[in-house]
């Protein structure tokens, strides 16, 4: 590793910051998409639009 | 305000809101993500100093999530308006998540910096009891059946709590900590050059509109979700 990806010998402490701020983030943002569509289809159900 | 606190109001406006706040901040954390890299290393920090792009932003939402729900308590218990409760509610996983995301790269970037993993100074503790505030707040909410009274009783777990927002804020200033001092919101200016100022801001906009479009996101889930309950047992009976 070398260059961009060394982050100038900090990668070990770069890289996972980012990484788990993503995951962290990017899983959020699924499960509140996910009970956002299964309330939606809920109600749908029951012959209500939202 | 309250003209929109109608649940049908609320859903039309955010439903129309929605993908207006989620595009604006991918746009905003793609711009500030390749202006954080594209910024030289610091020349004391090194490239230790990207981590800044993503630590500061949790740590703002983090307070700012929690001084939305603080406000939103004190709204519920005083107007006794359900859609308050709803909204406080909705906050507490996303600002427990983002205070999380806060301690985790404070952690990361303070290691190299100065040297450990964590101390048990003013401005890194009270930002852990942020995060037990947060917890304590969604076990009270699950551990007390009647929704009225669960909203109540989290409402003013919330407002107590809200008394560490400001210790937060001055622990820097208070006491003795190796956490560095206001340097961007301050009199006279930044602390900080602009080659990391305007990656930061990207950042602390994108961090804030993704907040938004989940909170909103999460309001509306639990309004159709009581909705389609109440529909339920109108059926029933």
């Amino acid at each position: 590793m070398n260059g961009f990806w060394a982050m100038g010998d900090y990668a070990a402490y770069v890289w996972p910051a980012y990484g788990i701020s993503a995951i962290g983030l990017l899983v959020a943002a699924v499960l509140v998409l996910r009970a956002h569509a299964r309330a939606k289809a809920a109600l749908a159900k029951l012959g209500v639009k939202p | 305000m309250l003209r929109y606190a109608n649940p049908a109001r609320f859903m039309q406006l955010s439903g129309t809101l929605v993908p207006w706040l989620g595009g604006v901040s991918l746009a905003a954390l793609a711009a500030g993500l390749y202006l954080g890299f594209a910024a030289p290393p610091d020349y004391q920090q090194g490239d230790t100093v990207r981590v800044m792009f993503i630590h500061v932003p949790a740590a703002w939402i983090a307070m700012m999530a929690y001084g939305l729900m603080a406000l939103a308590s004190l709204i519920g218990l005083v107007q006794r308006h359900p859609l308050a409760d709803v909204a406080a509610k909705a906050a507490a996983p996303l600002g427990a998540l983002f205070t999380a995301l806060g301690l985790i790269t404070g952690s990361l970037w303070w290691r190299p910096m100065w040297g450990t993993w964590w101390v048990w100074d003013g401005r890194l503790t009270s930002f852990l009891l942020l995060l037990f505030l947060y917890l304590g707040y969604i076990a009270l909410w699950n551990a007390i059946e009647d929704e009225t009274r669960a909203a109540r009783a989290a409402a003013i777990l919330a407002l107590v709590g809200a008394v560490n927002l400001p210790i937060i804020e001055f622990s820097v200033d208070w006491w003795t900590t190796l956490h560095q001092g206001e340097s961007i919101l301050r009199k006279g200016g930044p602390l900080i050059a602009s080659v990391y100022l305007w990656p930061l801001a990207l950042m602390a906009l994108g961090y804030t509109l993704l907040f938004f479009t989940l909170w909103l996101l999460r309001i509306r889930t639990e309004i159709m979700t009581r909705r389609a309950r109440n529909l339920m047992l109108a059926g029933e009976t």
